[in-house]
């Protein structure tokens, strides 16, 4: 009896997979897409991939790539600290909502500010998966919650945070920010690629955020997942490039 | 590169007496110990170490980050000793407390990380003038076990010498190392004498990196995955006990301790830091007059010295125990931990947040003898 097995980058860590992510949950897909991107640009042996705590810690032993874990919110200075010593390395900070936008906001910020030289993957599902679905920055008007069980309202809790709208503003021109959605494969890739691009030829600071799914906390069938993620998610938060030194931004 | 290298020859070939501040002799203890980045955050009293290393760098090719807090600042040590380097930071008061957190992470996933905490009073933003009020939190801080090492130094010449001690003891065991100053000694000027470590025999440990390792991942080397949170109980017990053996292991290794006129005393008078001095001369003056007093120091508060202060305390036949601290309590609390089930009478000259004299100590003692 054979099984067909699906095609692999090479930049992954077989012993690990199959990966430890929900059904659904679009964490796979993004990782997927990094793998190849770490693979065409032939960066295995030079990325430090450091992961969050929340649902991006199950990617500490991902890929076949030097990776560390830190703490929630805490990846970014972490990177800072490799790349600033080793700047021989491609540092890929890997975190979801709430560890970069609300608990980690401050390194966020100030990183980007100060151009570091590294690349942040920031996956948005709209909520805090690994610790039960509660509210993130970046729930939307009206979605309910474990903490926002009404709906989240605006009024009382502000509304969804655009991480990469007030990154582009934040950064110099040598700056790479973008927003990609797991509903789009290639252009995540083609994304992923330029951020890491940016890092590995010096530019500056690299950003994306990448639009995500997590049905076991939206408590949603497959149908219904797929909708939230590109009638719901998509139209606040704009999918495209804000800031590329490769050119005219892809909206 | 090269004029620096020769500039540091220049400085460091011979010994050198110099006359400045503790926050400049860590800066001239982390050049000599071959520090390579330094990450800060400002908070007094501990800022001149940044100014002074932030002069001193670029001229021997060293980095500096000043960080945006110092979660960040402790979070940036982190990540560059995982890269192999030499890296620190230092902080006082509230700093500590965001440090705490990066501390904890340094102590679960074993990384070198020097820090130099420059005490000021507390609790809260207290003020920016001195303390002993940071050992509970520089010993045992965080939500671990304690598995740090820390050096209480009382001098400027220990700070230059436990600054250099403590980037190898940190690259030697692995365990995040502490030199815990306070304000007085941050900022007083003091003689001392600066030399480069291998001309008195000390052999600075190499560092090596955890990740980003050279070769080639399958072909010749595997990849590092660097863990430091477990799903089941039993994974992190496992971690954590192997942790706890092998710091008990090293312990003895480690500790150190000062201890003068103790083999026959009424009274030994326990303190740490910058309080000791006070606690010599105290002895000094009341031996002077008739008064057996000992005098004890626990050079590392972690590891203590348990076991040779139980061994003073027999010797001595001493009946009383002074500890006197600037802080309320905390070197008491620490003290009676570690040699639970003796019977001396401990007494108490507690004066949190302010410094203590010589004068003092005397009193307290003719008061309780």
């Amino acid at each position: 009896m054979g099984m067909i097995a699906p095609v692999t980058p090479k930049s992954w860590y077989l012993p690990s997979k199959p990966h430890k992510f929900c059904p659904g949950c679009g964490h796979g897909i993004v990782l997927k897409a990094l793998g190849e991107t770490i693979d065409e640009l032939e960066i295995q042996d030079k990325v430090v991939f450091g992961c969050d705590i929340g649902c991006s810690l199950l990617a500490w032993n991902f890929f076949a790539c030097d990776s560390t874990q830190t703490h929630h919110g805490r990846t970014t200075p972490v990177m800072v600290g490799i790349k600033r010593s080793r700047p021989e390395l491609v540092t890929i900070g890997y975190m979801g909502d709430g560890g970069g936008y609300s608990i980690g906001s401050q390194h966020l910020l100030n990183s980007a500010v100060r151009n570091e030289k590294i690349t942040l993957i920031l996956v948005n599902n709209t909520n805090y998966g690994m610790t039960g679905g509660q509210m993130a920055p970046t729930t939307l008007p009206g979605q309910k919650t474990e903490t926002s069980p009404y709906g989240r309202d605006p009024e009382l809790t502000g509304y969804p945070t655009k991480g990469p709208e007030f990154i582009a503003e934040l950064t110099p021109a040598s700056a790479y920010v973008a927003r990609a959605t797991v509903a789009k494969y290639k252009q995540l890739k083609r994304f992923l690629r330029n951020a890491l691009r940016n890092q590995m030829e010096g530019n500056g600071f690299s950003f994306v955020e990448v639009l995500s799914t997590c049905p076991t906390n939206w408590r949603t069938n497959a149908q219904q997942t797929w909708n939230f993620l590109e009638e719901e998610m998509e139209p606040y938060f704009p999918i495209g490039e804000l800031k590329s030194p490769f050119g005219k931004g892809d909206k | 590169m090269g004029g620096a290298r020769k500039f540091m020859a220049k400085i460091m070939e011979e010994p050198r007496k110099a006359f400045i501040t503790g926050n400049e002799a860590v800066t001239w203890g982390a050049l000599a110990a071959g520090a390579e980045i330094m990450f800060g955050y400002p908070i007094t009293p501990q800022n001149e170490v940044m100014h002074y290393w932030t002069r001193l760098a670029p001229q021997y090719g060293k980095g500096f980050l000043q960080t945006e807090d110092e979660l960040s600042a402790g979070f940036t040590v982190c990540g560059a000793v995982q890269g192999g380097k030499k890296a620190f930071t230092a902080t006082a008061g509230p700093g500590n407390v965001l440090m705490q957190e990066p501390f904890g992470m340094a102590e679960a996933m074993r990384l070198p990380l020097f820090a130099v905490i420059q005490q000021r009073g507390g609790p809260s933003s207290g003020t920016v003038v001195y303390s002993q009020q940071e050992v509970t939190l520089t010993t045992f801080g965080g939500n671990g076990e304690g598995h740090r090492i820390v050096y209480s130094t009382a001098s400027h010449q220990e700070i230059y010498d436990y600054t250099i001690k403590g980037f190898n003891t940190a690259w030697k065991y692995r365990f995040p190392t502490f030199l815990l100053g306070d304000g007085y000694q941050a900022k007083m000027r003091e003689p001392l004498e600066m030399y480069n470590p291998e001309d008195r025999g000390i052999k600075m440990i190499e560092t090596y990196p955890l990740i980003g390792l050279p070769g080639h991942i399958g072909d010749n080397r595997e990849p590092q995955h660097l863990c430091n949170i477990y799903s089941l109980e039993e994974e992190l017990y496992e971690v954590v006990m192997k942790v706890s053996a092998e710091y008990e292991k090293i312990s003895p290794e480690i500790v150190e301790y000062e201890e003068k006129e103790c083999e026959n005393a009424d009274i030994i008078i326990l303190t740490h830091g910058v309080v000791s001095r006070a606690a010599d001369d105290a002895v000094k003056a009341l031996r002077a007059q008739g008064i057996k007093a000992g005098y004890f120091r626990p050079i590392t508060l972690r590891p203590f010295p348990q076991k040779q202060l139980r061994e003073a305390i027999a010797k001595s036949g001493a009946k009383k125990l002074l500890i006197a601290e600037s802080a309320y309590g905390q070197l008491d609390r620490l003290t009676k931990q570690e040699i639970y089930g003796e019977t001396i009478k401990i007494e108490n000259l507690f004066m949190p947040g302010v410094g203590i004299i010589d004068y003092d100590i005397i009193n307290k003692i003719k008061s309780i003898l």
